[in-house]
Protein backbone atom coordinates (compact mmCIF):
# COMPACT_ATOMS: atom_id res chain seq x y z
CA UNK A 1 0.00 0.00 0.00
CA UNK A 2 1.20 3.31 -0.90
CA UNK A 3 1.51 6.04 1.91
CA UNK A 4 -0.91 8.05 0.60
CA UNK A 5 -3.60 5.52 0.95
CA UNK A 6 -2.18 4.56 4.29
CA UNK A 7 -3.20 7.68 5.59
CA UNK A 8 -6.18 7.88 3.65
CA UNK A 9 -7.47 4.88 5.24
CA UNK A 10 -6.28 5.76 8.59
CA UNK A 11 -8.70 9.49 8.48
CA UNK A 12 -11.55 7.59 7.25
CA UNK A 13 -11.41 5.22 10.25
CA UNK A 14 -10.71 8.47 12.59
CA UNK A 15 -13.75 10.25 11.37
CA UNK A 16 -16.07 7.53 11.36
CA UNK A 17 -14.64 6.66 15.07
CA UNK A 18 -15.12 9.92 16.03
CA UNK A 19 -18.32 11.28 14.81
CA UNK A 20 -20.14 8.65 15.91
CA UNK A 21 -19.02 8.53 19.03
CA UNK A 22 -19.83 12.03 18.88
CA UNK A 23 -23.30 10.76 17.32
CA UNK A 24 -24.03 9.21 19.80
CA UNK A 25 -23.32 11.40 22.69
CA UNK A 26 -25.20 13.80 21.02
CA UNK A 27 -28.04 11.25 20.93
CA UNK A 28 -27.67 10.95 24.51
CA UNK A 29 -27.25 14.42 25.14
CA UNK A 30 -30.60 14.85 23.13
CA UNK A 31 -32.60 12.31 25.07
CA UNK A 32 -31.05 14.49 28.51
CA UNK A 33 -32.15 17.70 26.36
CA UNK A 34 -35.84 16.26 25.40
CA UNK A 35 -36.41 15.51 29.32
CA UNK A 36 -35.14 18.73 30.79
CA UNK A 37 -37.02 20.88 28.30
CA UNK A 38 -40.19 18.90 28.40
CA UNK A 39 -39.58 19.70 32.62
CA UNK A 40 -39.33 23.13 31.97
CA UNK A 41 -42.07 23.60 29.84
CA UNK A 42 -44.12 21.99 32.26
CA UNK A 43 -42.59 23.84 34.88
CA UNK A 44 -40.84 21.07 36.07
CA UNK A 45 -36.86 20.49 36.55
CA UNK A 46 -36.94 17.19 34.90
CA UNK A 47 -34.08 14.70 35.71
CA UNK A 48 -31.14 16.35 37.48
CA UNK A 49 -29.83 13.80 39.74
CA UNK A 50 -27.58 11.75 37.52
CA UNK A 51 -24.33 13.68 36.82
CA UNK A 52 -23.95 17.62 36.94
CA UNK A 53 -27.42 18.63 35.68
CA UNK A 54 -28.62 15.27 35.08
CA UNK A 55 -26.75 14.70 31.69
CA UNK A 56 -25.75 11.34 32.92
CA UNK A 57 -29.27 10.17 33.06
CA UNK A 58 -29.23 8.45 29.62
CA UNK A 59 -26.16 6.46 30.82
CA UNK A 60 -28.25 5.31 34.11
CA UNK A 61 -31.03 4.28 31.85
CA UNK A 62 -29.07 2.55 29.46
CA UNK A 63 -27.43 0.54 31.94
CA UNK A 64 -30.94 -0.29 33.64
CA UNK A 65 -32.41 -1.00 30.34
CA UNK A 66 -29.53 -3.51 29.67
CA UNK A 67 -29.84 -5.16 33.01
CA UNK A 68 -33.81 -5.74 32.32
CA UNK A 69 -35.06 -9.16 31.27
CA UNK A 70 -35.94 -9.57 27.66
CA UNK A 71 -39.42 -10.95 27.01
CA UNK A 72 -40.24 -11.71 23.06
CA UNK A 73 -43.75 -12.49 22.63
CA UNK A 74 -44.94 -15.73 21.63
CA UNK A 75 -46.80 -15.25 18.50
CA UNK A 76 -43.59 -12.98 17.77
CA UNK A 77 -41.49 -13.78 14.51
CA UNK A 78 -38.40 -14.34 16.15
CA UNK A 79 -36.28 -13.13 13.23
CA UNK A 80 -37.86 -9.84 12.61
CA UNK A 81 -38.27 -9.22 15.78
CA UNK A 82 -34.55 -9.22 16.69
CA UNK A 83 -34.23 -7.32 13.43
CA UNK A 84 -36.29 -4.67 13.53
CA UNK A 85 -34.67 -2.40 16.17
CA UNK A 86 -31.62 -2.92 14.46
CA UNK A 87 -32.53 -2.01 11.09
CA UNK A 88 -34.30 1.39 12.58
CA UNK A 89 -31.27 2.35 14.34
CA UNK A 90 -29.04 2.15 11.54
CA UNK A 91 -30.39 4.11 8.67
CA UNK A 92 -30.40 6.85 10.72
CA UNK A 93 -26.72 6.58 11.77
CA UNK A 94 -25.52 6.05 8.03
CA UNK A 95 -27.47 8.91 6.95
CA UNK A 96 -25.16 11.06 8.82
CA UNK A 97 -21.89 9.17 7.15
CA UNK A 98 -22.51 12.06 4.08
CA UNK A 99 -23.77 14.93 6.14
CA UNK A 100 -20.90 17.64 6.11
CA UNK A 101 -19.80 19.07 9.37
CA UNK A 102 -17.03 21.55 9.28
CA UNK A 103 -15.06 23.70 6.76
CA UNK A 104 -11.99 21.16 5.78
CA UNK A 105 -9.22 20.99 7.99
CA UNK A 106 -5.76 21.41 7.06
CA UNK A 107 -2.94 18.35 7.75
CA UNK A 108 -0.27 17.71 6.36
CA UNK A 109 1.75 14.64 7.32
CA UNK A 110 4.91 12.83 6.29
CA UNK A 111 5.95 10.03 8.03
CA UNK A 112 5.29 7.35 10.62
CA UNK A 113 3.66 7.77 13.78
CA UNK A 114 5.15 7.83 17.17
CA UNK A 115 4.38 4.71 18.78
CA UNK A 116 1.96 5.35 21.64
CA UNK A 117 -0.63 5.31 18.92
CA UNK A 118 -0.28 1.83 18.86
CA UNK A 119 -1.78 1.52 15.03
CA UNK A 120 1.34 3.80 14.10
CA UNK A 121 4.49 1.76 13.91
CA UNK A 122 2.03 -1.10 12.32
CA UNK A 123 0.79 1.05 9.45
CA UNK A 124 4.35 2.64 8.75
CA UNK A 125 5.33 5.42 6.45
CA UNK A 126 2.06 7.53 5.96
CA UNK A 127 1.34 10.67 4.29
CA UNK A 128 -1.53 12.75 4.52
CA UNK A 129 -1.72 15.75 2.20
CA UNK A 130 -4.56 18.06 3.56
CA UNK A 131 -7.15 19.71 3.81
CA UNK A 132 -9.60 17.05 4.95
CA UNK A 133 -13.17 17.49 4.30
CA UNK A 134 -15.16 17.17 7.07
CA UNK A 135 -17.95 14.57 6.12
CA UNK A 136 -16.92 10.93 6.39
CA UNK A 137 -18.10 10.56 2.79
CA UNK A 138 -18.33 13.22 0.31
CA UNK A 139 -19.99 10.92 -2.55
CA UNK A 140 -20.78 12.35 -5.46
CA UNK A 141 -24.83 11.62 -4.73
CA UNK A 142 -25.60 12.51 -1.35
CA UNK A 143 -28.61 14.07 -1.45
CA UNK A 144 -30.06 10.95 -3.14
CA UNK A 145 -28.09 8.58 -0.92
CA UNK A 146 -29.90 10.46 1.96
CA UNK A 147 -33.36 9.80 0.16
CA UNK A 148 -33.03 6.37 -0.50
CA UNK A 149 -31.45 5.49 3.39
CA UNK A 150 -34.28 7.43 5.03
CA UNK A 151 -36.52 5.72 3.53
CA UNK A 152 -35.20 2.31 5.00
CA UNK A 153 -36.48 3.85 7.76
CA UNK A 154 -39.96 2.80 7.82
CA UNK A 155 -39.12 -0.72 7.41
CA UNK A 156 -37.62 -1.04 10.68
CA UNK A 157 -41.15 0.22 12.29
CA UNK A 158 -42.71 -1.79 9.58
CA UNK A 159 -41.44 -5.37 10.51
CA UNK A 160 -41.47 -4.42 14.12
CA UNK A 161 -45.20 -4.02 14.06
CA UNK A 162 -45.82 -7.20 12.17
CA UNK A 163 -43.03 -9.89 14.28
CA UNK A 164 -44.40 -8.42 17.40
CA UNK A 165 -47.69 -10.73 16.90
CA UNK A 166 -50.06 -8.03 18.65
CA UNK A 167 -52.66 -5.62 17.33
CA UNK A 168 -51.57 -2.74 18.76
CA UNK A 169 -48.05 -2.94 17.45
CA UNK A 170 -49.12 -4.11 13.80
CA UNK A 171 -51.51 -1.07 14.02
CA UNK A 172 -48.88 0.71 14.51
CA UNK A 173 -46.40 -0.31 11.82
CA UNK A 174 -49.33 -0.16 9.62
CA UNK A 175 -50.06 3.40 9.93
CA UNK A 176 -46.49 4.53 10.12
CA UNK A 177 -46.11 2.60 6.43
CA UNK A 178 -49.19 5.14 5.39
CA UNK A 179 -47.56 8.00 7.32
CA UNK A 180 -44.38 7.73 6.18
CA UNK A 181 -44.68 6.76 2.34
CA UNK A 182 -47.18 9.47 1.78
CA UNK A 183 -44.45 12.33 3.52
CA UNK A 184 -41.71 10.93 1.99
CA UNK A 185 -42.22 12.33 -1.34
CA UNK A 186 -43.27 15.41 0.01
CA UNK A 187 -39.98 15.34 1.76
CA UNK A 188 -38.67 14.34 -1.80
CA UNK A 189 -40.57 17.02 -3.34
CA UNK A 190 -38.64 20.20 -0.95
CA UNK A 191 -34.98 18.43 -1.61
CA UNK A 192 -36.09 18.82 -5.56
CA UNK A 193 -36.23 22.85 -5.21
CA UNK A 194 -32.50 22.62 -3.50
CA UNK A 195 -30.87 20.87 -6.68
CA UNK A 196 -32.28 22.48 -8.84
CA UNK A 197 -30.75 26.20 -6.87
CA UNK A 198 -27.84 24.08 -6.47
CA UNK A 199 -27.46 21.85 -9.84
CA UNK A 200 -25.76 19.10 -7.75
CA UNK A 201 -26.45 16.51 -5.19
CA UNK A 202 -23.32 16.59 -3.36
CA UNK A 203 -23.93 18.07 -0.11
CA UNK A 204 -20.45 19.87 -0.22
CA UNK A 205 -21.53 21.37 -3.06
CA UNK A 206 -24.82 22.47 -1.67
CA UNK A 207 -23.28 24.29 1.01
CA UNK A 208 -21.17 25.76 -1.21
CA UNK A 209 -23.82 27.58 -3.26
CA UNK A 210 -25.05 28.81 -0.10
CA UNK A 211 -22.05 30.41 0.67
CA UNK A 212 -22.03 32.18 -2.42
CA UNK A 213 -25.30 33.37 -2.72
CA UNK A 214 -27.58 33.51 0.04
CA UNK A 215 -28.99 30.59 2.62
CA UNK A 216 -31.66 28.21 0.47
CA UNK A 217 -34.04 29.49 3.80
CA UNK A 218 -34.53 32.59 1.73
CA UNK A 219 -34.22 31.17 -1.85
CA UNK A 220 -36.35 28.56 -0.65
CA UNK A 221 -38.56 29.28 2.55
CA UNK A 222 -42.14 27.58 1.23
CA UNK A 223 -39.67 24.46 0.51
CA UNK A 224 -37.92 24.83 3.75
CA UNK A 225 -41.53 24.92 5.18
CA UNK A 226 -42.70 21.78 3.47
CA UNK A 227 -39.22 20.10 4.43
CA UNK A 228 -39.83 21.00 8.03
CA UNK A 229 -43.35 19.46 8.01
CA UNK A 230 -42.16 16.14 5.90
CA UNK A 231 -39.07 16.16 8.49
CA UNK A 232 -41.69 15.76 11.58
CA UNK A 233 -43.89 13.12 10.30
CA UNK A 234 -40.44 11.03 8.71
CA UNK A 235 -39.15 10.59 12.27
CA UNK A 236 -42.58 10.25 13.99
CA UNK A 237 -42.04 12.74 16.41
CA UNK A 238 -45.27 14.68 17.77
CA UNK A 239 -47.53 16.54 16.10
CA UNK A 240 -46.97 12.93 14.08
CA UNK A 241 -46.47 10.53 16.19
CA UNK A 242 -49.38 8.58 15.23
CA UNK A 243 -47.54 5.21 15.25
CA UNK A 244 -46.84 5.32 18.45
CA UNK A 245 -49.83 7.09 19.10
CA UNK A 246 -49.80 6.00 23.42
CA UNK A 247 -53.66 6.93 23.61
CA UNK A 248 -55.10 4.21 21.33
CA UNK A 249 -51.98 2.26 20.48
CA UNK A 250 -49.85 1.88 23.85
CA UNK A 251 -46.62 2.98 22.07
CA UNK A 252 -47.71 1.43 18.99
CA UNK A 253 -44.50 -0.66 16.98
CA UNK A 254 -42.70 -1.24 20.11
CA UNK A 255 -45.57 -2.16 22.84
CA UNK A 256 -43.83 -5.72 22.45
CA UNK A 257 -40.38 -4.80 22.94
CA UNK A 258 -38.40 -4.57 26.21
CA UNK A 259 -34.83 -4.15 27.32
CA UNK A 260 -32.06 -2.61 25.39
CA UNK A 261 -34.21 -3.29 22.42
CA UNK A 262 -36.71 -0.87 23.10
CA UNK A 263 -34.02 1.37 23.82
CA UNK A 264 -32.63 0.68 20.44
CA UNK A 265 -36.09 2.25 19.21
CA UNK A 266 -35.69 5.27 21.54
CA UNK A 267 -32.14 5.96 20.27
CA UNK A 268 -33.28 5.14 16.87
CA UNK A 269 -36.03 7.89 17.86
CA UNK A 270 -33.25 10.65 18.79
CA UNK A 271 -30.70 9.63 15.65
CA UNK A 272 -32.93 10.39 13.56
CA UNK A 273 -34.30 13.80 15.17
CA UNK A 274 -30.31 14.98 14.90
CA UNK A 275 -30.17 14.08 11.70
CA UNK A 276 -33.00 15.55 10.11
CA UNK A 277 -32.15 18.84 12.11
CA UNK A 278 -28.45 18.19 10.42
CA UNK A 279 -30.00 17.89 6.83
CA UNK A 280 -32.27 21.00 7.69
CA UNK A 281 -29.17 23.22 8.39
CA UNK A 282 -27.37 21.80 5.64
CA UNK A 283 -29.73 22.14 3.10
CA UNK A 284 -31.54 25.29 4.05
CA UNK A 285 -29.01 26.78 6.61
CA UNK A 286 -26.19 27.00 5.05
CA UNK A 287 -24.10 24.00 6.35
CA UNK A 288 -21.25 25.15 8.46
CA UNK A 289 -20.77 28.72 6.86
CA UNK A 290 -21.02 31.38 9.57
CA UNK A 291 -22.89 34.38 8.21
CA UNK A 292 -22.42 37.37 7.61
CA UNK A 293 -18.74 36.96 6.63
CA UNK A 294 -16.75 35.28 4.23
CA UNK A 295 -13.90 34.45 6.62
CA UNK A 296 -14.59 30.79 6.95
CA UNK A 297 -14.63 30.54 3.30
CA UNK A 298 -10.49 31.66 2.73
CA UNK A 299 -7.69 29.46 3.42
CA UNK A 300 -8.38 26.32 5.57
CA UNK A 301 -6.97 26.85 9.08
CA UNK A 302 -7.38 25.32 12.14
CA UNK A 303 -9.68 27.85 13.88
CA UNK A 304 -11.70 27.90 10.58
CA UNK A 305 -12.36 24.18 11.18
CA UNK A 306 -13.08 24.54 14.76
CA UNK A 307 -15.75 27.74 14.99
CA UNK A 308 -17.15 26.26 11.62
CA UNK A 309 -18.05 22.83 13.52
CA UNK A 310 -19.37 24.93 16.37
CA UNK A 311 -21.71 26.72 14.32
CA UNK A 312 -22.63 23.68 12.63
CA UNK A 313 -23.72 22.13 15.76
CA UNK A 314 -25.43 25.29 17.40
CA UNK A 315 -27.63 24.86 13.82
CA UNK A 316 -28.67 21.28 14.74
CA UNK A 317 -28.70 22.10 17.81
CA UNK A 318 -31.60 24.58 17.04
CA UNK A 319 -33.74 22.02 15.09
CA UNK A 320 -33.33 19.67 17.88
CA UNK A 321 -34.67 22.04 20.18
CA UNK A 322 -37.53 23.15 17.86
CA UNK A 323 -38.29 19.41 17.43
CA UNK A 324 -38.72 19.28 20.97
CA UNK A 325 -40.85 22.76 22.07
CA UNK A 326 -43.02 21.36 19.04
CA UNK A 327 -43.54 17.94 20.67
CA UNK A 328 -44.33 19.76 23.94
CA UNK A 329 -46.92 21.99 22.49
CA UNK A 330 -49.15 20.44 19.39
CA UNK A 331 -51.37 17.59 20.10
CA UNK A 332 -51.44 14.56 17.90
CA UNK A 333 -53.06 14.63 14.40
CA UNK A 334 -56.06 12.67 13.82
CA UNK A 335 -55.10 9.76 10.96
CA UNK A 336 -57.42 10.92 8.39
CA UNK A 337 -56.09 14.58 8.94
CA UNK A 338 -52.18 13.28 8.70
CA UNK A 339 -53.33 11.92 5.55
CA UNK A 340 -55.57 15.03 4.25
CA UNK A 341 -52.64 16.78 4.99
CA UNK A 342 -50.14 15.24 3.61
CA UNK A 343 -52.31 14.24 0.39
CA UNK A 344 -54.34 16.80 -0.23
CA UNK A 345 -51.82 19.75 0.73
CA UNK A 346 -47.81 18.80 0.82
CA UNK A 347 -48.02 17.35 -2.08
CA UNK A 348 -49.86 19.35 -4.93
CA UNK A 349 -48.44 22.28 -2.88
CA UNK A 350 -44.71 20.50 -3.25
CA UNK A 351 -45.31 19.83 -7.28
CA UNK A 352 -46.85 23.35 -7.67
CA UNK A 353 -43.81 24.60 -5.92
CA UNK A 354 -41.15 22.57 -7.82
CA UNK A 355 -42.62 24.23 -11.50
CA UNK A 356 -42.82 27.84 -10.14
CA UNK A 357 -39.49 27.80 -9.01
CA UNK A 358 -38.14 25.81 -11.88
CA UNK A 359 -39.66 28.59 -14.13
CA UNK A 360 -38.61 31.53 -12.02
CA UNK A 361 -35.03 29.90 -12.25
CA UNK A 362 -35.69 29.56 -15.76
CA UNK A 363 -36.98 32.91 -16.06
CA UNK A 364 -33.73 34.32 -14.10
CA UNK A 365 -31.53 32.71 -16.40
CA UNK A 366 -33.10 33.97 -19.67
CA UNK A 367 -32.81 37.09 -18.29
CA UNK A 368 -29.32 37.09 -17.54
CA UNK A 369 -29.15 37.54 -13.87
CA UNK A 370 -25.63 36.65 -12.17
CA UNK A 371 -26.35 33.34 -9.17
CA UNK A 372 -25.69 35.66 -6.16
CA UNK A 373 -27.18 37.18 -3.67
CA UNK A 374 -29.12 39.09 -6.19
CA UNK A 375 -30.41 36.10 -7.66
CA UNK A 376 -31.27 34.75 -4.14
CA UNK A 377 -33.06 37.63 -2.91
CA UNK A 378 -35.67 37.59 -6.05
CA UNK A 379 -36.78 33.98 -5.78
CA UNK A 380 -36.93 35.26 -1.88
CA UNK A 381 -39.21 38.12 -2.90
CA UNK A 382 -41.29 35.20 -4.73
CA UNK A 383 -40.80 32.84 -1.77
CA UNK A 384 -42.35 35.52 0.57
CA UNK A 385 -45.57 35.43 -1.75
CA UNK A 386 -46.00 31.80 -2.06
CA UNK A 387 -45.91 31.16 1.69
CA UNK A 388 -48.35 34.33 2.52
CA UNK A 389 -50.86 32.28 -0.04
CA UNK A 390 -49.92 28.85 1.62
CA UNK A 391 -50.35 30.22 5.09
CA UNK A 392 -53.55 31.61 3.92
CA UNK A 393 -54.82 28.57 2.75
CA UNK A 394 -54.07 26.82 5.36
CA UNK A 395 -55.03 28.61 7.85
CA UNK A 396 -58.42 28.43 6.84
CA UNK A 397 -59.05 25.77 9.29
CA UNK A 398 -59.93 23.39 7.03
CA UNK A 399 -57.28 20.89 8.96
CA UNK A 400 -59.29 20.71 12.02
CA UNK A 401 -62.47 19.58 10.23
CA UNK A 402 -62.16 15.93 9.23
CA UNK A 403 -64.07 13.06 8.14
CA UNK A 404 -66.88 13.90 10.21
CA UNK A 405 -67.67 17.68 8.43
CA UNK A 406 -67.41 16.04 5.31
CA UNK A 407 -69.89 13.42 5.99
CA UNK A 408 -72.08 15.60 7.53
CA UNK A 409 -72.34 17.52 4.25
CA UNK A 410 -73.44 14.92 2.83
CA UNK A 411 -76.22 14.28 4.92
CA UNK A 412 -77.74 17.45 4.64
CA UNK B 1 -74.35 7.72 8.00
CA UNK B 2 -75.06 5.86 10.89
CA UNK B 3 -73.67 7.55 13.39
CA UNK B 4 -74.93 11.77 13.41
CA UNK B 5 -72.22 13.75 13.91
CA UNK B 6 -73.13 17.38 14.82
CA UNK B 7 -70.30 20.17 13.54
CA UNK B 8 -70.66 23.22 15.25
CA UNK B 9 -70.16 26.19 13.06
CA UNK B 10 -67.32 28.27 14.88
CA UNK B 11 -65.61 31.39 13.82
CA UNK B 12 -62.58 31.52 11.23
CA UNK B 13 -60.05 32.57 14.12
CA UNK B 14 -60.81 29.84 16.40
CA UNK B 15 -61.19 26.63 13.81
CA UNK B 16 -57.50 28.35 12.67
CA UNK B 17 -54.87 25.52 13.11
CA UNK B 18 -52.21 27.98 12.50
CA UNK B 19 -52.33 30.80 14.80
CA UNK B 20 -53.32 28.12 17.63
CA UNK B 21 -50.21 26.53 17.08
CA UNK B 22 -48.07 30.11 17.49
CA UNK B 23 -49.97 31.11 20.09
CA UNK B 24 -49.21 27.74 21.75
CA UNK B 25 -45.51 27.82 20.82
CA UNK B 26 -44.76 31.32 22.26
CA UNK B 27 -46.94 30.03 25.35
CA UNK B 28 -45.01 26.96 26.03
CA UNK B 29 -41.82 29.25 25.28
CA UNK B 30 -42.86 31.61 28.21
CA UNK B 31 -43.08 28.40 30.62
CA UNK B 32 -39.47 27.58 30.10
CA UNK B 33 -38.13 30.73 31.99
CA UNK B 34 -41.14 30.33 34.52
CA UNK B 35 -40.69 28.96 38.20
CA UNK B 36 -40.75 25.85 38.77
CA UNK B 37 -42.85 24.08 40.91
CA UNK B 38 -40.72 21.30 42.00
CA UNK B 39 -39.53 20.37 44.87
CA UNK B 40 -36.37 18.15 45.41
CA UNK B 41 -37.58 16.21 48.07
CA UNK B 42 -34.61 14.61 50.29
CA UNK B 43 -32.83 18.36 50.09
CA UNK B 44 -36.18 20.10 50.25
CA UNK B 45 -38.87 19.15 52.59
CA UNK B 46 -40.74 22.30 52.73
CA UNK B 47 -40.88 25.47 50.93
CA UNK B 48 -43.26 28.63 50.99
CA UNK B 49 -45.60 26.76 49.14
CA UNK B 50 -45.77 23.80 50.82
CA UNK B 51 -45.43 22.28 54.40
CA UNK B 52 -46.70 19.69 55.78
CA UNK B 53 -49.88 20.01 57.39
CA UNK B 54 -49.79 20.12 61.55
CA UNK B 55 -52.97 17.72 61.34
CA UNK B 56 -50.92 15.19 59.02
CA UNK B 57 -51.43 12.03 60.67
CA UNK B 58 -48.32 9.78 60.55
CA UNK B 59 -46.67 6.90 62.38
CA UNK B 60 -47.11 6.85 66.45
CA UNK B 61 -45.61 8.60 68.99
CA UNK B 62 -46.15 7.87 72.70
CA UNK B 63 -45.42 10.73 75.61
CA UNK B 64 -43.65 9.64 77.99
CA UNK B 65 -43.64 11.46 81.94
CA UNK B 66 -40.69 13.29 83.73
CA UNK B 67 -39.70 10.13 85.08
CA UNK B 68 -39.09 8.85 81.05
CA UNK B 69 -41.94 6.23 81.40
CA UNK B 70 -45.24 6.14 79.04
CA UNK B 71 -48.08 7.81 80.02
CA UNK B 72 -50.08 4.81 79.25
CA UNK B 73 -52.32 4.18 82.01
CA UNK B 74 -53.36 0.70 80.35
CA UNK B 75 -57.17 1.94 80.79
CA UNK B 76 -57.89 -0.24 76.90
CA UNK B 77 -59.74 2.55 75.46
CA UNK B 78 -57.52 2.90 72.02
CA UNK B 79 -57.25 -0.78 71.32
CA UNK B 80 -61.23 -0.51 71.75
CA UNK B 81 -61.43 1.96 69.57
CA UNK B 82 -58.94 1.18 66.92
CA UNK B 83 -61.25 0.34 63.85
CA UNK B 84 -57.99 -1.50 62.01
CA UNK B 85 -57.50 -3.64 66.03
CA UNK B 86 -53.89 -3.31 65.57
CA UNK B 87 -52.55 -2.39 68.66
CA UNK B 88 -52.07 -5.18 71.12
CA UNK B 89 -52.61 -4.20 74.68
CA UNK B 90 -51.96 -6.14 77.46
CA UNK B 91 -51.81 -4.54 80.81
CA UNK B 92 -50.06 -4.93 84.03
CA UNK B 93 -50.47 -3.14 87.94
CA UNK B 94 -47.51 -2.36 90.15
CA UNK B 95 -47.74 -2.84 94.11
CA UNK B 96 -49.25 0.73 93.90
CA UNK B 97 -51.66 0.12 92.33
CA UNK B 98 -50.72 1.93 89.08
CA UNK B 99 -51.87 0.28 86.08
CA UNK B 100 -49.04 0.24 82.98
CA UNK B 101 -48.71 -1.46 80.14
CA UNK B 102 -46.89 -4.82 79.94
CA UNK B 103 -46.96 -5.07 75.97
CA UNK B 104 -47.91 -2.03 74.06
CA UNK B 105 -47.54 -2.53 70.10
CA UNK B 106 -48.54 -0.70 67.20
CA UNK B 107 -49.01 -3.00 63.91
CA UNK B 108 -48.69 0.19 61.64
CA UNK B 109 -48.91 -1.96 58.58
CA UNK B 110 -52.33 -2.45 59.68
CA UNK B 111 -53.19 0.91 60.90
CA UNK B 112 -55.22 2.89 59.18
CA UNK B 113 -53.95 6.58 60.52
CA UNK B 114 -57.81 7.23 61.45
CA UNK B 115 -56.11 9.35 65.00
CA UNK B 116 -59.02 7.55 66.65
CA UNK B 117 -56.30 6.26 69.51
CA UNK B 118 -55.08 9.87 69.77
CA UNK B 119 -58.69 11.21 70.26
CA UNK B 120 -59.75 9.01 72.98
CA UNK B 121 -56.96 8.73 75.01
CA UNK B 122 -57.72 9.96 78.56
CA UNK B 123 -53.74 10.42 79.11
CA UNK B 124 -53.27 12.02 76.09
CA UNK B 125 -50.32 9.58 76.06
CA UNK B 126 -50.48 7.88 72.55
CA UNK B 127 -50.04 10.44 69.44
CA UNK B 128 -50.19 10.08 65.55
CA UNK B 129 -46.90 11.73 64.32
CA UNK B 130 -46.61 14.17 61.95
CA UNK B 131 -43.71 12.29 60.18
CA UNK B 132 -43.99 9.82 56.64
CA UNK B 133 -40.49 8.61 56.08
CA UNK B 134 -40.58 5.27 57.70
CA UNK B 135 -38.77 2.87 55.42
CA UNK B 136 -37.32 -0.41 56.80
CA UNK B 137 -35.17 -3.36 55.16
CA UNK B 138 -37.85 -5.90 56.71
CA UNK B 139 -41.75 -6.27 57.46
CA UNK B 140 -41.46 -6.85 61.28
CA UNK B 141 -39.75 -3.55 61.93
CA UNK B 142 -43.25 -2.34 61.13
CA UNK B 143 -44.69 -3.75 64.79
CA UNK B 144 -44.37 -0.73 66.63
CA UNK B 145 -43.21 -1.45 70.52
CA UNK B 146 -43.69 0.66 73.50
CA UNK B 147 -39.68 1.11 73.58
CA UNK B 148 -39.93 2.38 70.41
CA UNK B 149 -42.85 4.62 70.81
CA UNK B 150 -41.56 6.14 72.97
CA UNK B 151 -38.23 6.61 71.39
CA UNK B 152 -39.61 8.69 68.72
CA UNK B 153 -38.90 12.35 68.54
CA UNK B 154 -41.33 13.67 65.90
CA UNK B 155 -44.06 16.40 66.82
CA UNK B 156 -47.14 15.11 66.92
CA UNK B 157 -50.52 15.91 64.96
CA UNK B 158 -52.91 18.39 66.08
CA UNK B 159 -55.89 16.55 65.33
CA UNK B 160 -58.90 18.32 63.83
CA UNK B 161 -61.04 19.91 66.84
CA UNK B 162 -65.27 20.58 65.90
CA UNK B 163 -64.96 23.35 68.00
CA UNK B 164 -62.24 24.78 66.22
CA UNK B 165 -62.64 23.98 62.70
CA UNK B 166 -59.92 26.54 61.41
CA UNK B 167 -57.48 25.20 63.80
CA UNK B 168 -57.12 28.61 65.61
S1 LIG C 1 -54.57 5.60 64.12
FE1 LIG C 1 -56.50 4.51 64.03
S2 LIG C 1 -55.97 2.58 63.11
FE2 LIG C 1 -54.07 3.49 63.72
S3 LIG C 1 -53.68 2.62 65.74
FE3 LIG C 1 -54.77 4.54 66.05
S4 LIG C 1 -56.91 3.96 66.19
FE4 LIG C 1 -55.81 2.24 65.27
S1 LIG D 1 -55.95 5.06 75.42
FE1 LIG D 1 -54.04 5.98 76.10
S2 LIG D 1 -53.89 5.37 78.25
FE2 LIG D 1 -55.43 4.08 77.32
S3 LIG D 1 -54.34 2.26 76.71
FE3 LIG D 1 -54.36 3.59 74.94
S4 LIG D 1 -52.49 4.74 75.13
FE4 LIG D 1 -52.81 3.80 77.10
Amino acid sequence: MSPELKGYLLLAALKIIVVFTAYNLGVMLVIWAERRISGFIQDRLGPNRVGPEGLLQSVADGLKNILKEETIPGEADRVLFFLAPVLSFIPALILYAVIPFGAPLPIEFDGVLPWWTIVGPLLGHITIHGPVPMVIADIPIGLLFILAISSLGVYGIVLAGWSSGSKYSLLGGVRSSAQMISYEIALGMAVISVFLLAGNVTLSEVIAVQQESVWFVLALTLGFILFVIAAFAETNRLPFDLPEAEAELITGYHTEYSSMKFSMFFIAEYSNVITMSALMATLFFGGWDIPFTTWDEGEPSVAKWAATVVMFALKTGFFVFTYIWVRWTLPRFRFDQLMQLGWKVMLPVALGYIVLIATVVWLLDRAGVERGVGYGLILFAVNLALVAVFLWGLDRGRLLIGASRQRARVVS
Amino acid sequence: MAIGVKVVKRPEREVSYLRATLQGMALTFSHLFRRKVTMEYPEEKSTPEWTISPRWRGTHRMLTDEQGRAKCVACGLCPQICPANCIKLVPGEDEEGHRYPLIYEIDEFRCIFCGYCQEVCPEEAIHVGVHYENSEFERGRFVYDLERLCAQTHPVSTLWDPSDPKGE
